[in-house]
């Protein structure tokens, strides 16, 4: 219950809303007309059986009554109030609280004893109105099956005067009135042929709800089709009647203010991914994982949310192949443990295998589960479910508003998309057009060689951030999800085992010139310790030498002197004289 | 039907309307030809009683509530058809 309370608060309007209109509080309507239903004046709603009219009208009434202040009287032409209180319970709209003073349940059924006897109008049940929207302080009103009470009249002259006298009222009552009337299928595109067309040209304002079936799968849609005084979107918007009550989606209008934008990054989960991406996925952006089945998209996006579990996120995984058990142990046989963060409530895994039903219902619990787990990270395992059967025209707009709305709410987003092996759209985009809104787009393929299918991955697009350009290997091992460089040569790409192969082949070669350069370097060192070895023994040598040289010279030195002292000792002992000139002839 | 059964009407009109009038009128012209001395009219006005009118579920206008004899039963309109008036009131066979 209090969760309930606290999804209607985060869309809730400010009290007072615009002013002019009075807010419904219905997802995305209050956005179409800008600010609700014209205050103080009438709407007709008109739709087939099971269309969502009453859903509509008393969301409308309990809202005001709740949230606006504005007590409110629901006069019930065709269901019985009680059960409409029982039925509409489920809703969390407390319509058995705001009974005691601020919503009055007026039964107008007319019995089916009724006997009519000349002509009759309404004068009595607006007169009985009147006193009772005095007492309680009514500022809304629904007429819920108008069409009933107008088929009691006899003729269109008589129906005329009372849809005018009824008019009349509501003006003078300045309530803001919401009449729902059936129309069929064939009727919807013409109000103005209905027995009440008339009403259609005297209220401000009038929606139609449609509801048609293509291919078993059910559509809503609701448009607005005038809005006097007021702009609003003309389009048929697609809702869906969700566990809230009414949901509308809605396209961004122009001029809503953008989503806030960070610099933040958020880990991918594979580190070397992150490397690529240049730091990450950027926080808030969507990325979309394409390839073929069983290239590793689950498991690429059960990486993300361990990285987001692993900061403390809170995260949701959407699984529409698998259980969520199931993904949880077979990411395990990879290293990526999921089950601790799913135990302690971090991680919402959803298993949607078997839901069927019309891209918007999807969107619409997917929206809601969301917000009920409050999750920052949002996997979704494979998006493009939304395009199965039935859903081909709505699927592409839904997608859009899903990214829209992660974006306004700040959500990471991981989707993955299968490509059709056998379609061939490799290159040309996924079924949704995702890849186009996408902000980082990584793409899974195959690559067949020598007998080896081989994963390859490789960053289509990112948008804002710097990205490698090349193709990595994909390698999953049970110690976890790695990127390997693959092995170009020869403009061939090699992968797996052939670039294992090419890569030990390349390890031994360089190992063995590594060997041979060492050997080299030994027998050069013995060389040069050779060389060392003569150079040292020349140079002894050359000492040797020199020092013999020297003793040689001084030798003759000292003969010579020994010489001429013995002349002169000589020549003294002989006496003589004169020596001179026959020292010149001896010379 | 015993011929001196009692009638009990209650007549819910808006105001002075002509659909009131030619009830009124229509009622009373019908009780003094067929039910002389055995009727009781009473005459709801809704924008005078807005409440009665509320409690009693009148929504459309005239609505006559036959209260006696038993079971209730109501005719909405100005009770212009006779025949109609005089079948549900059980006189059909009467007045043929």
């Amino acid at each position: 219950m209090r969760l309930k309370e606290n999804i209607m608060k985060s869309v809730r309007p400010s009290h007072g809303g615009v002013p002019g209109k009075a807010p419904t509080g219905i997802l995305g309507f209050d956005e179409i007309t800008g600010g609700g239903l014209p205050r103080g004046r009438t709407t007709l709603l008109a739709g087939g059986p099971g269309s969502g009219k009453t859903i509509f009208a008393l969301q409308f009434l309990a809202y005001g009554a709740r949230e606006c202040k504005e007590p409110g009287i629901f006069i019930a032409f065709e269901e019985a109030p009680k059960r409409l209180v029982t039925n509409f319970e489920t809703f969390g709209w407390k319509l058995a609280a705001l009974q005691k003073h601020k919503l009055f349940f007026l039964d107008a059924r007319p019995t089916p004893d009724l006997v009519q006897s000349g002509t009759f109008d309404l004068s009595g049940m607006l007169a009985a109105l009147g006193a009772k929207a005095k007492e309680i302080g009514a500022r809304r009103i629904v007429f819920d099956a108008m069409d009933i009470v107008l088929a009691l009249l006899p003729d269109a002259a008589a129906r005329r005067r009372e849809i005018y006298r009824l008019h009349e009222w509501l003006l003078a009552s300045e309530l803001t009135a919401l009449i729902t009337a059936k129309a069929t299928a064939e009727e919807e595109g013409s109000l103005g042929q209905q027995p009440f067309g008339f009403m259609q040209f005297m209220v401000d304002c009038a929606v139609v709800l449609n509801h048609r079936v293509d291919q078993g799968v059910s559509q809503r849609n609701l448009r607005v089709q005038k809005y006097r005084g007021s702009n609003f979107d003309e389009n048929e918007s697609p809702f869906v009647i969700g566990k809230f009550g009414f949901d509308v989606a809605v396209a961004r209008m122009l001029g809503r203010v953008d989503a806030k934008v960070t610099d933040e990054r958020v880990t991918s989960g594979v580190k070397r991914l992150d490397t690529m991406l240049g730091g990450g996925y950027y926080r808030g952006a969507s990325v979309l994982i394409t390839g073929f089945p069983g290239t590793a998209k689950t498991t690429l996006s059960g990486a993300f949310a361990e990285g987001a579990c692993k900061r403390g996120e809170r995260t949701m995984f959407i699984g529409f192949d698998s259980d969520g058990t199931e993904v949880m142990r077979n990411l395990t046989s990879v290293g990526i443990r999921l089950a601790p963060y799913s135990k302690n409530g971090l991680l919402r895994m959803i298993s949607a295998r078997t839901i069927t039903g019309s891209a918007e219902t999807l969107l619409v619990r997917i929206k809601s589960l969301a917000q009920e787990h409050k999750a920052r990270c949002l996997v979704i395992d494979p998006v493009s479910t939304l395009s199965q059967a039935g859903n081909e025209l709505t699927a592409h707009g839904v997608a859009e508003r899903l990214i829209d709305w992660c974006k306004a709410d700040g959500i990471t987003l991981v989707c993955t998309s299968l490509l059709d092996e056998m379609s061939g759209k490799v290159d040309g985009g996924t079924p949704l057009q995702v890849s186009t809104l996408a902000d980082t787009w990584i793409h899974l393929n195959y690559l067949v060689q020598a007998g080896e299918r081989n994963r390859g991955l490789s960053i289509i697009k990112s948008r804002g951030t710097a990205h490698s350009n090349q193709v990595r290997e994909l390698i999953l091992s049970d110690s976890g999800v790695t990127l390997a460089d693959i092995y170009t040569a020869g403009g061939e790409v090699l992968m797996g085992t052939l670039r294992w192969e090419r890569e030990s082949a390349e390890r031994v070669a360089s190992e063995v010139a590594d060997v041979a350069g060492k050997l080299k370097r030994v027998s050069l060192d013995a060389e040069e310790a050779v060389l060392q070895v003569r150079a040292k023994s020349l140079q002894t040598e050359l000492v040797a030498k020199k020092v013999e040289k020297t003793l040689l010279a001084r030798t003759t030195e000292s003969r010579v002197r020994e010489l001429s002292r013995g002349h002169s000792r000589m020549r003294e002992l002989r006496g003589a004289d004169a020596a001179v000139p026959r020292r010149k002839k001896a010379l | 039907m015993n011929p001196r059964t009692s009638f009990k009407f209650r007549l819910y009109i808006a105001g002075d309307t002509e659909n009131s009038a030619q009830a009124i009128a229509n009622l009373t012209k019908l009780c003094s030809t067929r039910l002389a001395d055995r009727h009781e009219i009473e005459i709801v006005d809704v924008f005078k009683e807005p409440k009665r009118a509320l409690a009693d579920g009148i929504f459309l206008t005239p609505t006559l509530i036959i209260l006696a004899p038993s079971p209730l039963r109501r005719i909405v309109g100005t009770l212009g058809q006779t025949k109609t008036v005089l079948q549900t009131l059980g006189l059909g066979t009467m007045a043929a």
